[in-house]
């Protein structure tokens, strides 16, 4: 009847907070804390080389780390496993052609591009990975800035790169299109999104999907170890891109507000 | 460590007994690996090891409800640690942090003796009582104040006009226990 543990409903979400520009060395970042899940998403540009098979397009790269702050269970190499899952899973959401615009972070056809490295940080771990990483991820894209760049060429036909003198002259990502995960865990009969750790120690099965704000779905996965029955996941399909949309909408309400504070804005960082 | 002996628990129908050899081997049918039980202190060992007992009939496996492990400092020791809230729910303050919060059984005695557990759907008012009082002590936990039955009846009270999702946040749960706090400074004073 639609009444969790914590008086939430089957469709609602924690009291989500996020922050963007946390880390001042990077070309973007956001830190994203969901209930007790504390997490912590960095962007940086670097030149590359665009990939053979698209090269006239840059390219992003996911490296998710599990801090051993996060649980004790990632001491040591323990948290390597769930990191590469997380990168796995990253890597696809985003092989939709759609989702980041690519051609814009090329330079130089087949020459030189921009390739984003992004870094997820784990903190805390506290049920609901997936999510919280994914809106960290939309949120830092949102924030980086990548600087203009001019090619000039020679006379000798060597081409030169010049980074313009303004700090303050850079690109912006469009992140409408950049899918953001929502998770629906399978408890008994109905499925419950934003799961704790106590939930989803007692769902059986979850389904992964990944929406765009307009309601397209770009990836779907399932993990866990029980069945989920065809029906049911079709349930799961609508409720998610439902959920997945309006969480978009928050989530894009909160940037723009946080932006519009602009320089004045007080940041509460990490020792807040 | 903790150890809770055979010849420290009350058998089902509550008849006294001396332990036999049967009961030991059909142990497995009154407790299980995972189960929830409330027991009581008997003695402390001096290596640390706690041994338990289950003799009254308040003791005994526990039931549906919702667990909140909070640090032990912050629960009152009290002349008694089982309440019955006249809000239709009963909470158990355990000394050790972990709090238990069940709804009210009907009949007030219970002759198995603490054993049976009640798998019966519960209804959605208790369940709505149950989460609320959940969210009050997550509150009252997270600012800081002492856990005794007063308090949380008082948080209960103070949370009436909200719904039950937004007592977890954070200008809220400040409001709430901000006005529990004065009561019971009108309460002493």
């Amino acid at each position: 009847e639609d009444l969790r543990v914590d008086g939430r409903g089957c469709e609602d979400y924690r009291c989500a907070e996020v922050e963007t520009d946390v880390v001042s060395n990077t070309s973007g970042s956001a830190r994203v804390k969901l209930g007790h899940t504390d997490i912590l998403v960095g962007v940086k540009a670097e030149m590359g080389t665009p990939k053979l098979e698209k090269p006239d397009e840059g390219y992003l790269e996911f490296f998710v780390d599990c801090s051993a702050n996060a649980t004790p269970e990632f001491e040591g190499r323990g948290g390597e496993e769930l990191g590469t899952e997380i990168a796995n899973t990253l890597y696809r959401v985003f092989s939709s052609e759609s989702s980041v615009d690519l051609k814009s972070l090329c330079i130089n056809p087949r020459e030189h591009c921009w390739v984003l490295y992004v870094d997820v940080l784990l903190l805390e771990c506290g049920g609901n990975l997936f999510d919280a990483i994914s809106i960290a991820v939309k949120a830092a894209l949102f924030n980086t800035r990548i600087p203009k760049v001019r090619v000039l060429e020679d006379e000798e036909g060597s081409k030169e790169i010049e980074l313009s003198d303004d700090p303050y002259d850079c690109i912006r990502l469009n992140v409408n299109d950049v899918p953001c995960i929502v998770t629906l865990s399978k408890i008994g009969y109905r499925h419950v999104v934003d799961a704790t750790l106590q939930e989803e120690a007692c769902s059986l099965a979850s389904l992964l999907i990944s929406v765009t704000s307009k309601g397209a779905l770009t990836s779907m996965k399932k993990v866990g170890k029980g069945s989920l029955d065809p029906e049911s996941i079709f349930e799961m399909m609508e409720t998610g891109k439902r959920v997945g949309k309006s969480l978009h909408i928050a989530l894009q309400k909160i940037l723009d507000e946080e932006e519009s504070l602009g320089t004045s804005r007080q940041k509460v960082g990490f020792l807040g | 460590d903790s150890v809770l002996l055979l010849s420290s628990m009350n058998l089902p129908g509550g008849e006294l007994r001396r332990r036999s050899a049967e009961d030991e081997l059909a142990m497995r049918d009154y407790l299980q690996e995972g189960d929830l039980i409330s027991a009581e202190v008997q003695s402390v060992f001096s290596d640390g090891a706690v041994s338990l007992h289950t003799r009254s009939l308040k003791y005994g496996k526990l039931g549906q409800g919702v667990l909140v492990q909070v640090s032990p400092s912050l629960v009152k020791r009290q002349k008694t640690h089982f309440h019955d809230l006249p809000c239709g729910a009963s909470v158990i303050l355990g000394n050790n942090g972990f709090i238990w919060i069940y709804p009210t059984p009907e009949q007030k005695d219970e002759e198995a003796g603490g054993f049976t557990t009640n798998l019966e759907p519960v209804p959605l008012s208790d369940r709505e009582v149950i989460s609320r009082l959940r969210n009050c002590i997550v509150a009252l936990v997270t600012q800081k104040l002492m856990l005794f039955d007063t308090s949380i009846l008082y948080c209960y009270e103070a949370s009436l006009p909200h719904q039950i999702k937004d007592i977890l946040k954070p200008e809220v749960m400040e409001e709430i226990v901000l006005e529990t706090r004065q009561r019971l400074l009108d309460l002493e004073g």
